[in-house]
């Protein structure tokens, strides 16, 4: 599958990356990022009250988004998640490898159904993957609410 | 020869301690011959992050189900999944998971259906083990294929299908769901996603037992008197009684009828795999919401 248009560099290239590979590799992939995903910063660590649950999710998902002040309106995300939950983890490095850095134009402009061109629906099944839908419309959700 | 069953004095208290197998017993047999560890989680990429040694990974959604058509698969395949694994079907399969044995016990049952014989349960599943620090790897098995034969499943004695449970209204039923699930006020399980159910409440008649009520702190099972407290002194139930359990689409009430069937032995325990997800969305079937049972009018 090709990558939908319009998507953001570095999330395209993942895109690729995902439905260049086999779906065992796909996988692999995913586990991969789970693992990079960063730790919290200590302005959050330890807050969640301050971060946002995607009840979507099938284990909790916390996630905060901020909006600079620069012209760009640059988008900064972070993802709690525990260790036990690598794929929701794996869903949650997408989002911050693809989107963190990004102007807030950009990270709106994402479609919503991006993640069908990750080819993940064979390898996790369709159910999981409506997570990663609800981590997407809750990050739009927040930047437009930015202001 | 046959495996062993696991003499653990808590274990021994159940109806059927030979469906159950502690972490020092399987630590201890993890290199005999004839048993097959299986892992079977809720999340597909946990058993990647590191396993029990020489566990193989079976994973629901993915491989249980039938791709096309909402059911299991059929003989052909569930045998080409366990050949493939190394499993035969004198094999011993120890299954283990994450979430108190959530999905553990759901590949229990569907195993079950297929009449694998000697299927077992790790008590307190994959968090027990972690939590002992006992050895985990990354490194895949690779078993020698064996030649499973083709059994074709029998879903006549443990799988209630909506037509059985609406001769059985008026016969004991569980809903192992959350309270605001079997009230009708949620129409999903809390934090989970909403899997399109159009009517919320419960089945008429339905005890409320919420399943990981049968759990303890550490993902075990809790003790047989524990457990009779809850299902027959609280509830009412009686091995006797015919008995269906019900969830969502059958996974956490898979855990339940493990419960009645094994360790309080209850011979007649069927799943209802339908569930909620097919029940609140027929048509003119019959439906109680709040707190109350209820009853059929």
């Amino acid at each position: 599958m090709t990558a939908p248009v319009g998507l953001p560099p570095r999330l395209a290239e993942l895109v690729e990356d995902f439905s260049d590979v086999s779906v065992k590799e796909r996988l692999q992939l995913l586990l991969e990022l789970s693992e990079e995903l960063p730790a919290l910063p200590d302005r959050y660590s330890g807050h969640r009250d301050q971060m946002e649950q995607v009840h979507e999710c099938q284990t909790p998902l916390f996630l905060a988004v901020e909006v600079a002040a620069d012209p760009d309106r640059t988008v900064h995300l972070f993802f709690d998640a525990p260790p036990e939950a690598p794929t929701t983890r794996g869903f949650a490095s997408i989002m911050q490898t693809g989107l963190d850095g990004e102007p807030a134009a950009e990270v709106l402009a994402v479609p919503n159904d991006f993640y069908l061109a990750l080819g993940l629906g064979e390898a996790v099944s369709p159910l999981r993957l409506r997570g990663m839908a609800a981590m997407l419309a809750r990050i739009k959700n927040q930047v437009r609410s930015a202001g | 020869m046959p495996v062993p069953n696991d003499t653990h004095p808590k274990l021994a208290a159940y109806a059927h301690p030979e469906r159950l197998v502690t972490t020092e017993w399987l630590a201890e047999q993890l290199q005999q011959p004839g048993v097959a560890v299986v892992e079977s989680d809720e999340d597909v990429l946990l058993y990647d992050t590191g396993h029990i040694p020489g566990a193989v990974k079976l994973d629901w959604h993915t491989e249980l189900n039938d791709p096309v058509t909402r059911d299991y698969v059929d003989g052909a395949r569930f045998a080409e999944l366990l050949g493939e694994r190394g499993i035969g079907r004198d094999t011993t399969v120890v299954i283990y998971g994450d979430r108190n044995n959530w999905w553990a016990a759901y590949a229990l049952w569907v195993f079950s259906l297929f009449g694998h014989q000697d299927v077992r349960l790790l008590d307190g599943g994959r968090a027990k083990w972690v939590a002992e620090g006992r050895e985990m790897t990354r490194d895949e098995p690779t078993p020698p294929k064996v030649d499973y034969p083709v059994i074709e499943r029998d879903d006549s004695a443990i799988r209630a299908f909506k037509d059985d449970v609406l001769a059985h209204l008026g016969q004991p039923m569980v809903d192992v769901r959350s309270p605001g699930e079997y009230s009708g006020e949620l129409l999903h399980m809390p934090d989970y996603p909403q899997e399109g159910a159009v009517r919320g409440g419960h089945i008429p008649g339905a005890a409320s037992v919420p399943w990981a009520r049968a759990a303890a702190e550490d993902a075990t099972f809790k003790s047989r008197d524990e457990l009779e407290a809850i299902y027959q002194q609280e509830q009412g139930l009686s091995p006797s009684d015919d008995v269906i359990a019900y969830c969502r689409i059958g996974e956490r009430s898979s855990h339940t009828w493990f419960v009645l069937t094994h360790l309080l032995g209850f011979p007649h325990v069927r799943n209802y795999d339908g569930s909620w997800t097919e029940w609140g969305n027929s048509v003119r079937v019959p439906i109680a919401i709040g707190t109350e049972r209820g009853s059929v009018k």
